[in-house]
């Protein structure tokens, strides 16, 4: 008897878990390539935030705080000075030093097919002050551009393997995170293991990571079900419930970056030609005919925030007096009748086809139909719904943003006359000025009061009818310890690890 | 028959090339342009887009494109996928056991199902068994692929925690391992192949059990169950073969759903996936491999009827 007790001690010991662990994340799609400088999606950007330390981070206040970084300073106000942190080794032993962060920023200015290009393009020159100072010259004075630093832009990769690897960096890259890449399986994973000279080591918990792809949202939350995974990026508001009601899983809701709403044709050819695209109180009257919160209830179980903002309330440009207005039909009516138009006004509404957004463009429709609108939607693919609206072939697009952490990446481009993502051809010489004024300065009351003047004018002008921000929706085992809930929606391995 | 065979072949050549010129031009007439796609948020600025198209010979015209990528294809260059950029082949290569398997798999179980339960039903010719038969085999037509799929997934995975719900492990790694993550895509897969197995083998062994030979192998005091298998079933697997190549070329086309709900990285959910990010020449690539495939498995099965019926072989 004492035999068997003890065989069983034995199988017991060796069936004990061993202390190597890895933690399983989900991804709802597959990422592009594995190279900062040309990458492009969303879950890309996690994947790096394990593979690749940024010279800045964001906090979960949307705070600029130090990575490789360890401080910075406005030499003048086009003059930035960073002060890097000594003794960082990049995963093929290379050092972390003024070299290497100005071989990056160097190779995303001028590499074919840079997608950094556009973030950086201030920059004037850089020039190495000592190993661990470098100094970067500005066109012109830029309050966005720190917070470049905090994403792709700002993850230095070692010269040497980079310039070794040339165009087939993406197969194997290399580093400075906290885990380096083993091997990746496209549509399928990802897997990292634990870089043992990792600067910041100690707060290191997993040996090895694995990012799953599943696109298929019902899965997703399958596979978190059975333990399979232990965090995923993004669960879809529906889902909410059913991870709610699972004790061994804990949701995480927290605001994120970006914006949701109907961005409409002023004058980008002649599809723009209609009582909507041409007189503001119409697309006034729309506006107020929508109950945000209610369409935010009904689609997203109410999990987004109504807005009428770009930035969500996470960011210090947020105007927290500037409140989603009550849907109000007598006034949507009255706004209308002002407008001198026959009713109902004809509007069409564009909508990439997936299931939320078209439920969505019918709660709209049903919404708007009340104050004397008649709505079409016209469901498309994803891809073909983003030509349509590139060339000016629709009247209202029902779209989202991901964000930026500055409010510049977030408003510029949609609402400065003449640039690309603009697809409204909205054009404001009092917008335009106050966006360029934001953008070249480093003054945060001045830029804050500046900012709050544009999301004032678009409530009279309507280049798009934001409906709702975003917000991050994970969901993760209990066991998970040390989640960081950071608007950018990435997963810091960091701090992260599972009790037992 | 060699003759017959050698045309056969011969025909294999024009046949993917008109196939590599319709794929291309088909293409072209989807909307959506790929340059946007690619640029991803980075969209709004023109000279990225500019960029893009330069890069990827966008902007030039459609005949130039295409006899460049086919200059390539012809020295066994598929090219690059734009989106990940790594050579399609070596997708191909990574991903095409990896459906073989599922799909094989799926044949097997098809088979396994439709054959027995078609010879069952035709046996008990409206008899009860012959009814519940072409029930089950109905609702196996009728039962959409990523429905069945999710259902199992709850119910054997969530639910009774018996498999996986997804993801794929490869037969080299761990057979076991790969099994298990294997058979519930591969039964979804197989289930509505498996019921047309099941009412085509049910249709021909009516017709075989009427002939004359079935009576006499039943005169000569045969047991019933030789005259069924020996006799009747191996007349009446001709038409079934035909149909297993052809559905063999559909179970290609049935993995996309199935890899889909399940996750499992193969030709699906690669082709997929393409198509959805515009990454025309992995599109290119996988329709030309799957046609080269399809064309291939038609002309086995031609060779296989003469294997099975003696009477082919004077032809």
């Amino acid at each position: 008897m004492r035999r068997l007790l003890l065989a069983a001690a034995c199988v017991l010991a060796t069936a004990a878990p061993s202390f190597a662990q890895t933690l399983h994340v989900a991804l709802r799609q597959d990422l592009d390539v594995l190279d900062p400088t040309l990458a492009t999606t969303t879950v890309g950007r996690i994947v790096f935030a394990g593979l690749c330390d940024k010279l800045f981070d964001i906090d979960e206040k949307l705070n600029i705080v130090p990575q490789l970084a360890t401080g910075y300073e406005w030499a003048d106000e086009k003059t930035l000075v960073i002060h890097l942190r000594p003794g960082v080794k990049f995963q093929n032993g290379e050092p972390v030093d003024a070299d290497a962060v100005k071989y990056t920023l160097n190779r995303d200015l001028t590499m074919q097919g840079s997608f950094r290009k556009s973030e950086i393009s201030s920059i004037d020159h850089m020039d190495v002050v000592d190993p661990m100072t470098v100094r970067i010259v500005l066109k012109s004075p830029s309050g966005a551009f720190l917070s470049q630093l905090t994403d792709r832009a700002g993850m230095p990769l070692p010269p040497k393997a980079t310039e070794q690897e040339g165009k087939d960096f993406a197969a194997h890259p290399v580093c400075s995170g906290p885990f380096k890449f083993v091997e990746r399986v496209p549509q399928d994973h990802v897997t990292l293991d634990k870089f043992a000279g990792y600067w910041d080591a100690k707060d290191v918990h997993f040996d090895k990571v694995i990012y799953q792809v599943f696109i298929d949202s019902s899965v997703r939350l399958a596979n978190l079900k059975t333990g399979t995974t232990d965090i995923a990026e993004f669960i879809v508001p529906t889902d909410t419930a059913a991870v709610k009601a699972d004790p061994k899983l804990r949701l995480a809701v927290f605001d994120a970056l970006g914006n949701f709403g109907i961005t409409n044709n002023l004058d980008n050819g002649p599809r723009a030609k209609t009582p909507y695209g041409e007189n503001a109180l119409v697309r006034q009257a729309f506006s107020e005919a929508i109950d945000r919160e209610a369409l935010v209830n009904v689609v997203y179980s109410g999990m987004y925030a109504p807005s009428v903002q770009p930035v969500s309330a996470s960011s210090p440009f947020y105007d927290p007096s500037l409140k989603p207005p009550p849907r109000d039909v007598a006034k949507a009516k009255a706004l209308l009748k002002q407008a001198g138009v026959t009713l109902p006004v004809k509007v069409d509404l564009l909508t990439p086809n997936q299931p939320d957004l078209l439920q969505e463009a019918e709660v709209i429709q049903s919404m708007a139909t009340e104050a004397g609108f008649d709505v079409h939607i016209q469901a498309i693919e994803f891809a073909s719904s983003l030509q349509a609206s590139a060339r000016g072939d629709y009247e209202g697009y029902l779209i989202g943003w991901s964000g930026r952490v500055d409010a510049d990446g977030n408003s510029y481009a949609f609402l400065h006359s003449g640039q690309g993502n603009n697809v409204s051809r909205y054009a404001n010489a009092t917008v335009d000025k106050l966006l360029d004024d934001a953008r070249y300065s480093t003054d945060l009351a001045k830029r804050k009061a500046e900012y709050f003047k544009v999301w004032a004018q678009i409530q009279q002008d309507l280049p798009v009818t934001y409906l709702y921000n975003p917000r991050n929706i994970m969901a993760m085992s209990v066991k998970l310890k040390g989640f960081r809930p950071v608007p950018d929606g990435m997963i810091r391995l960091q701090g992260l690890e599972m009790s037992k | 028959v060699r003759g017959h065979l050698g045309t056969r072949v011969a025909q294999i050549i024009p046949t993917l090339l008109l196939v590599s010129v319709l794929v291309f031009c088909l293409q072209q007439l989807m909307p959506g342009d790929p340059a946007l796609v690619m640029a991803g948020e980075e969209r709004g600025d023109p000279q990225v887009l500019a960029q893009i198209r330069a890069e990827l010979w966008l902007d030039r015209p459609l005949p130039v494109q295409y006899m460049h990528w086919m200059g390539n294809v012809l020295q066994g260059n598929l090219g690059y996928s734009w989106r990940i950029r790594e050579p399609v082949t070596q997708l191909i290569a990574e991903k095409l056991p990896v459906t073989l398997q599922l799909s094989l798999m799926a044949f097997a179980i098809a088979v396994l199902i439709g054959v027995p339960t078609g010879v069952v039903a035709a046996v008990y010719r409206n008899r009860f068994l012959d009814y519940v038969a072409n029930a089950v085999g109905l609702a196996g037509l009728s039962t959409p692929t990523f429905w069945l799929g999710i259902m199992l997934i709850l119910l054997v995975s969530v639910d009774l925690g018996w498999l996986p719900p997804s993801g794929y492990v490869p037969l080299t790694e761990d057979w076991r391992q790969s099994l298990a993550t294997t058979i519930m895509p591969a039964f979804v897969l197989g289930n509505a192949i498996a019921a047309i197995l099941m009412r085509h083998t049910r249709s021909a062994m009516l017709t075989s059990l009427d002939q004359d030979y079935v009576r006499t192998a039943r005169a000569k005091g045969l047991r019933e169950f030789v005259v069924v298998i020996r006799h009747a079933l191996r007349n009446a697997l001709i038409p079934v073969v035909t149909l297993g190549a052809l559905e063999l070329g559909t179970l290609f086309s049935g993995a996309v759903l199935t890899e889909q709900v399940f996750s499992i990285p193969g030709f699906g959910k690669m082709i997929v996936d393409a198509v959805f990010n515009r990454d025309y020449p992995v599109v290119q690539g996988v329709v030309l491999v799957t046609a080269f495939l399809y064309v291939v498995l038609n002309l086995l099965a031609d060779v296989l009827y003469v294997v099975i019926n003696p009477r082919l072989r004077g032809a």
